[in-house]
């Protein structure tokens, strides 16, 4: 029995703009079982980094929860003050960002940037805050960390950034680390080793979430999978099920575009349409713009969330066909 | 909102790259852009409107001579006859407000008109030519800018004598060196651009390509730096005329109305304020306006 | 590395420094007219302005006089002042203190108010702090500084008769004029700060420091705050020259014996050696001050640092 790390329920951000409320995040549930990765993959807009942001506490004005629960470890949180927040937050949660230049603060040396994560859970003297900077830096890889630990962030290349901020994270040992985008400002051999660094860290007891719009990642990496499309849950499965029987057609299609690159065929498959704006979502389902099996029912009504084999959730009405396309 | 000379020089030195890549917005669109978005800028604009169209009709708006003197009523306080006071010679402040405000618009636009095309053309003769003539050029530039713009202004009229045209002759030698530098900064740009590659194997004289290729580039930047020396002109002309080292009587400009005025700040302050209070309405309609054109013309804040 | 680009400067500042020795040197002797009998004016008569011509070496070409006026001057000897007949070395010595004084006062204000307020602004944008102290830098930056000091003189002077009309008998004199003078650069400050800070706070380091768990006074003072002053900083170091501008202004409106107003003097009395001593001081100081600006940037970024 999976003990749950982190449980989601409903969740809902709402932005008031001058044109009108929109909700990158609506009605979103997702669970973390205690040392598993899963991942959250949608194209960019699709309100995953928003629900990172949304359990972390990270929102920036005027973005704001307005309904649903987080929980962590069986702890209810999203109704803590700001202040009990801020006591999880790189303690017991971390988070890592997409773009570790710019994530790291210019002007100070990064073995201070760690040094600041300890000592602001931990009590403990300068001396022991630069020994656990050096220990956390010698896990996560990161090659002479003495000479390292004096230097700016501008002087290290893209991967040791990225262990930097990893190293940052994991610093207090938080049950929790969010990886939004972790690799995709990297080159693909950095890619590599960073993932590895993930499932590492997995091993040693941390559960991870990983969010992408790169399918090749979430397939290495993840037990189980949720795709996003415009701030909803539109599936969700583990891993395997979802890449061998996708049922939505979002996901189809998603999968259909990568696929039609591998194979080498005449044209390039893509999902027609863009992403829609959140202002002026389709009644009914919000896929139905550009979805090629839609039908009337699809076009009027929002669908639920639907189990259609244990495990794997559909939103959508059509998922009583079958088959590959 | 009025911004620093280091950012505004920034923002200025991003302009070419806008104009250069084409972007199709006509500047009858940028301008209908600032006009939805910029309310200060409009009403400053409309501001700058009307002091022209006040200085212009002067004779026609006050029933006073601007000269007219009438020693019975000397330092009156404003009153109905005459709104803003009298001053030591019995004549009506308004009436040498708006007479002056000719002066103060002109040594406002002559010389940064003059300081304009001087500065545009050693800019972008030093950016583009380079070697001797960049380094001369610019030695000269920092010279100029290594005194504070009142004491060089001082000094220059002090060799040339007073009067309004040595006053005008100042303000451009004051004003050029800062036009050269951004010009230049946007000479050096623009000289690696493709299209002035192109022009340069094709075999277009160096002066040509200066000419048509690379000034025209430069006009969104010429218009806001035009219109943000103007308030520096008009600000340094009154300082100097403040000191009685600029315009001198009997013409009237509003920073000699103000020296003239200053004896008398502690009976009749609206001699001094009425004019200063003029001067800074001025400075910051021209201000507002030339931050709203920057802001319009700014290609990082259009991404926004 | 970092030494080669100081020498650099230092060697540009210098030429710099040649450059404006020679310019205000020509540019006062393109005035017509012999010069010692402007000064004597109706007592001048032929003997006593040739005697006195060759006694003052005014008679020699120009580049032998600018030769003679080096040397001294690099020995300390800028001349006797034809209007105030005193030597001209002990006049600015005595009046550089009082602009110096000013000028401190007056960069403190900018400064301290400045920042402060720059903070306050963009930590409470858009309400009622924020308006009131952008309103105060508009007007800063929109007044001519003698309007800001005969304004500050008119109210706090004389009708409230809080603080000295003039002089400078006491510190408190030198309050209104630095307060006329530093309000200019007070307001820059201000808005720059206000701006720089505003766009420090969305950078994604900011996030970083957030969710490390970071308070926002944490924030606020050890990230944002030590990359938003970057460019401020900068900009302070600049404004010695314009600083040094208003000093001329203020000093005549509050009476102060300065620099700036030994410079006034030096024009209307058409004293060539007093005038050309100050114009000289004035432009070091802003060389000088642009040059610890440079210095300062490359020092407090360490991105440039590495490249000098």
């Amino acid at each position: 029995m999976n003990e749950k790390m982190l449980e989601v329920r409903g969740l809902t951000v709402c932005i008031p703009t001058e044109k009108g409320v929109i909700r990158p995040v609506n009605d979103v549930s997702l669970e973390i079982p205690a040392g598993s990765i899963v991942g959250i993959v949608g194209e960019s807009g699709c309100g995953k980094s928003m629900t990172a942001r949304a359990v972390m506490g990270l929102l920036r004005h005027p973005a704001k929860v307005t309904g649903g629960s987080v929980s962590l470890c069986g702890r209810e949180i999203t109704s803590l003050a700001e202040k009990e927040y801020r006591k999880l937050c790189g303690n017991e949660i971390s988070i890592i960002f997409q773009e570790p230049m710019t994530s790291l603060n210019p002007v100070m040396r990064t073995g201070r940037q760690v040094e600041e994560a300890i000592r602001l859970h931990t009590a403990c003297s300068r001396e022991e805050a630069k020994a656990k900077t050096l220990e956390i830096f010698r896990k996560v890889e990161i090659p002479e960390p003495e000479g390292r630990y004096n230097c700016y962030p501008h002087q290290l290349s893209g991967g040791l950034r990225q262990r930097v901020m990893i190293a940052m994270a994991m610093v207090c040992r938080p049950k929790l680390l969010i990886a939004d985008e972790p690799t995709t400002a990297l080159d693909v051999t950095v890619e590599a080793q960073i993932l590895k660094l993930l499932e590492k860290l997995r091993d040693e007891g941390t559960s991870v979430l990983v969010i992408s719009h790169n399918l090749g990642v979430i397939a290495k990496l993840c037990d189980y999978v949720y795709v996003m499309y415009a701030g909803r849950i539109v599936e969700q499965a583990e891993t395997e099920t979802l890449f061998s029987r996708p049922a939505h057609p979002y996901t189809r299609g998603l999968f259909r575009s990568v696929t039609s690159l591998r194979e080498g065929s005449e044209t390039l498959e893509t999902i027609p349409g863009v992403v829609p704006n959140l202002l002026r979502l389709p009644a009914g389902c919000s896929f139905s713009l550009r979805c090629g099996q839609c039908g009337e029912n699809c076009r009027q009504k929002m669908p639920e969330l639907i189990e259609t084999e244990p495990g794997h959730k559909v939103r959508c009405f059509l998922t009583g066909k079958e088959g590959t396309e | 909102m009025l911004r620093t000379k280091k950012k505004q020089a920034e923002q200025i030195t991003d302009l070419l790259l806008q104009s250069q890549i084409g972007e199709e917005e006509t500047f009858r669109d940028l301008m209908r852009r600032m006009a939805r978005e910029n309310k200060t800028a409009v009403i400053s604009f409309a501001l700058i409107v009307i002091i022209i169209l006040a200085a212009i009709l002067a004779p026609l708006l006050t029933p006073y001579e601007e000269n007219e003197m009438d020693l019975l009523h000397r330092l009156a306080a404003p009153s109905a006859d005459h709104l803003l006071g009298t001053d030591e010679g019995g004549r009506d402040v308004l009436t040498r407000l708006l007479y002056g405000a000719r002066v103060s618009l002109l040594i406002g636009v002559a010389p940064a008109l003059l300081s304009l095309i001087l500065g545009a053309v050693l800019g972008v003769a030093a950016g583009y030519k380079g070697g001797l003539a960049d380094a001369v050029i610019m030695r000269i530039a920092d010279v100029t800018l290594a005194f504070p713009s009142m004491l060089l202004a001082m000094v220059i009229m002090y060799a040339l004598g007073g009067g309004i045209l040595n006053v005008f002759l100042t303000l451009t030698l004051v004003n050029w060196a800062n036009v050269a530098r951004v010009v230049r900064a946007q000479t050096l740009k623009l000289k690696n651009c493709e299209f002035v590659e192109a022009a340069r194997v094709i075999g277009v004289s160096r002066d040509r390509i200066m000419r048509r290729h690379i000034l025209p580039n430069c006009l969104p930047t010429l218009l806001v730096l035009f219109t943000l020396n103007i308030p520096a002109s008009i600000l340094t002309e009154s300082s100097l005329s403040f000191l009685g080292l600029g315009i001198q009587p009997p013409n009237a400009s509003w920073g000699l109305m103000i020296n003239t005025g200053r004896q008398y700040l502690y009976n009749a302050p609206w001699l001094c304020f009425a004019p200063g209070a003029a001067i800074m309405l001025i400075v910051l309609a021209f201000n507002f306006l030339g931050n709203g054109l920057l802001d319009v013309l700014d290609p990082r804040m259009k991404k926004q | 590395m970092m030494k080669r680009n100081l020498a650099r400067r230092l060697l540009q500042a210098l030429i710099v420094l040649v450059g404006v020795t020679l310019l205000i040197f020509v540019m006062l002797r393109i005035v017509p007219g012999n010069p010692i009998e402007t000064m004597m004016g109706e007592h001048a008569n032929a003997e006593t302005v040739a005697r006195m011509t060759a006694e003052m070496g005014l008679d020699q070409p120009l580049h032998i006089q600018f030769f003679r006026y080096i040397s001294s001057a690099v020995r300390g000897d800028f001349g006797t002042s034809y209007s105030l007949g005193k030597p001209v070395s002990r006049l600015i010595g005595s009046a550089f203190v009082n602009t110096f004084i000013l000028a401190l006062f007056a960069a403190a204000f900018a400064w301290i108010a400045g920042i402060s307020c720059g903070i306050i602004s963009a930590v409470k944008k858009n309400r009622l702090p924020d308006r009131l102290f952008m309103g105060f830098s508009l007007l800063g930056i929109s007044l001519p500084v003698f309007m800001a000091a005969m304004f500050l003189q008119y109210v706090f002077a004389y009708q409230l008769k809080w603080l000295p009309i003039s002089g400078t008998d006491s510190w408190t004199g030198f309050i209104l004029p630095a307060v006329a003078l530093g309000w200019n650069s007070a307001g820059q400050v201000a808005q720059m700060t206000r701006t720089t800070l505003l766009e420090t706070l969305q950078e994604d380091y900011i996030d970083t420091a957030r969710a490390k768990g970071m308070g926002p006074f944490g924030v606020l003072v050890r990230h944002a705050l030590r990359n938003a002053m970057l460019p401020v900083l900068t900009m302070m170091a600049i404004q010695f020259s314009g600083l040094l501008s208003g000093a001329v202004i203020t000093e005549t409106v509050f009476s102060i014996n300065g620099v700036g107003r030994l410079m006034v003097q030096a024009i209307s009395g058409r004293d060539i050696p007093l005038l050309q001593a100050t114009s000289l001081l004035a432009t070091t100081v802003v060389i000088l001050g642009n040059l610890l600006a440079d210095c300062l940037y490359s020092v407090l970024d360490p991105r440039i640092r590495k490249e000098g």
